[in-house]
């Protein structure tokens, strides 16, 4: 029995800067199939195409003519960005940018929590609603659920990148993209964080793209793992094929599926 | 009334006036972070729209709603060129600065037009209370009335899903797209709801002094700026409501200070000078103290 298709990527290509000395082939007719519920990493070089992805599928740009994302049953490649985010909920490396820095934490979960809904002259937030956003904290065990009234801009960026987890679920959107959300943190804070992250993902069973440079990272998460290439998918691993890989094993993967060296020290040497 | 009396009464009138621009200045620039020099022009707008109005005989105070309606409609377009045309924000605002300029002389159809002999809202208002026309307590009374129901409805405008997520945008403009919202529609909205108080003081001022005249406007974001940052540095606002209470406060004591400097005789011309050395003193504190601390400071913003 095969799962049920909650993501579908057809022949998603990106070409930036065309037609000058500049042209980037960023995508090149990226095929993908995501069943509900899937926790893939994607992991790839520098330019591969990674953040790309994310942003097409965010709804930043548009595909190339021919390219067609679709959600469950509706094509959103076309819809604008901020209508994209009814189904997209995306963390970025940088906690300013999941954040509002200037506001409280029960204001910026008050923004989050009508993800993709119209915004009307009710009151932006309530008792019940404060109640909420306490249970959407407290399991983070950060103290945050006290503080619903402390400027954002007066935490820590493993905090702020908390938050910006919560905000970017909280409103159970059907897919979360994570953008190397750790990658700006320190070990131990990107630690929590990707360990909240794994909590709320197998709670809320929200279908995740989490891209990373991380290959124990992109090994450890999961249950799917993709390896980008100039644009292309040239490794896609299912759980079972997965199972039991080394770092190594996969550098040999991709070597032999991209017929080109690994050569991506960053990769091996991050943590 | 002594003099101070007189000075304090007459500066608390104004302030409450020039109240309702620092508040629309405090809207965009400091919600929206959008740096709209519209205002000088919507001043203007709203003091030609409401003059001209009251000359053809309709009711003052719907005279000055639809003054305040013509501001929405300058900010909106404000709004327009800024987020569907990518003009720059200042750009944008000195753009309909100038072609204001141009649609306030057709309006009036010259550079100014007379109220003086008109009955105005501060008429009206006076013969409800019983007293005298032009008297400073009914002109305090009639600011007070405006000021107040402006500060309740924004008070709670900002505080409702939609002023929530326009706050958010100044903030953080990406974040508030990524969560769905259409900022470019709350950048719209911002600066019409900005433009329209702005108008309206600007048809109120006109009934005050019985005129208005093309060049009321100038220099009105200035004195806005001045007002704002005096009210942020003086009160350290933290909230919405208090927020917008320094606004109105910070024109108060920034008119306080111009009566004053009228009082002991400075020439009225000199003022607009005086006031911008005043907003350049306040911009610059900042920096001259985090280089006294020698901290990182950020290259000047060009836009």
């Amino acid at each position: 029995m095969s799962a049920k298709s909650l993501l579908q990527l057809k022949k998603i290509g990106k070409v930036f800067s065309r037609g000058t000395i500049d042209e980037v082939k960023a995508l090149d007719g990226v095929e993908l199939n995501v069943n509900a519920e899937d926790y893939i990493t994607i992991i790839g070089s520098n330019g591969a195409g990674k953040t790309t992805l994310l942003n097409v599928i965010g709804g930043v740009f548009p595909p190339e003519k021919g390219g067609k994302v679709v959600v469950g049953s509706v094509d959103i490649t076309n819809l604008s960005e901020y209508k994209h985010a009814a189904y997209v909920g995306r963390v970025y490396q940088d906690p300013n940018i999941g954040t509002a820095a200037k506001m409280t934490i029960e204001e910026n979960l008050a923004m989050a929590i009508l993800r993709g809904k119209p915004r009307g002259l009710r009151a932006a937030s309530n008792k019940q609603r404060r109640e909420e956003f306490r249970e959407a904290l407290s399991p983070l065990k950060l103290g945050l659920e006290k503080r619903l009234n402390a400027l954002v801009g007066t935490l820590s960026s493993g905090q702020r990148q908390a938050v910006a987890l919560v905000m970017a679920t909280i409103s159970r959107p059907a897919l979360l993209l994570l953008d190397e959300h750790s990658a700006n943190l320190d070990p131990r804070t990107a630690q929590i964080v990707l360990e909240l992250t794994e909590m709320i993902v197998k709670r809320e069973k929200i279908t995740t793209l989490m891209v990373t440079h991380n290959m124990e990272l992109a090994l450890r998460y999961g249950n799917r793992l993709i390896m980008m290439h100039e644009g292309k998918i040239v490794v896609d691993l299912n759980q079972e094929q997965r199972t039991g890989l080394t770092i190594n094993d996969l550098i040999e993967a991709f070597e032999k599926a991209s017929g080109s060296r690994f050569n991506e020290d960053e990769a091996l040497l991050s943590r | 009334m002594g003099v101070v009396g007189n000075v304090l009464s007459f500066s608390l009138y104004e302030g409450l006036v020039f109240g309702l621009v620092a508040i629309g200045v405090y809207l965009t620039l400091r919600v929206l972070a959008f740096p709209d020099l519209t205002v000088d022009g919507s001043y203007t707008l709203g003091g030609a729209v409401a003059a001209v109005l009251i000359v053809a005989g309709l009711n003052p105070f719907l005279a000055s709603l639809i003054a305040a309606g013509a501001g929405f409609c300058a900010g909106l377009i404000t709004g327009v060129l800024n987020t569907k045309l990518r003009i720059p924000a200042l750009l944008a605002g000195i753009l309909m600065m100038v072609g204001l300029y141009s649609i306030n002389l057709r309006i009036m159809s010259g550079a100014n037009v007379s109220l003086l002999r008109e009955v105005t809202s501060f008429d009206i208002i006076a013969d409800f209370l019983g007293m005298r026309s032009g008297s400073i307590f009914v002109s305090i009374i009639l600011a007070l009335v405006i000021v107040a129901v402006v500060f309740y409805i924004l008070n709670w405008f900002l505080r409702t899903e939609l002023g929530l997520s326009l706050r958010a945008t100044g903030d953080n403009e990406q974040m508030v797209r990524s969560l769905g919202v259409d900022t470019d529609k709350n950048v719209m909205l911002g600066c019409a709801i900005s433009n329209a108080l702005v108008a309206l003081a600007g048809a109120i001022v006109a009934q005050g002094q019985g005129f208005a005249d093309v060049g009321m406007g100038i220099g009105m974001i200035v004195m806005g700026l001045a007002s704002v940052i005096i009210g942020e540095a003086l009160f350290r606002p933290k909230g919405v409501a208090w927020v917008l209470i320094a606004a109105v406060g910070g024109a108060f004591i920034y008119r306080l200070f111009i009566t004053i400097a009228l009082r002991i005789g400075m020439a009225p011309g000199d003022l607009k000078l005086i006031t911008a050395v005043l907003v350049v003193i306040a911009l610059a504190i900042p920096y001259i103290r985090k280089k006294a601390r020698r901290e990182w400071i950020p290259p000047a913003v060009r836009w």
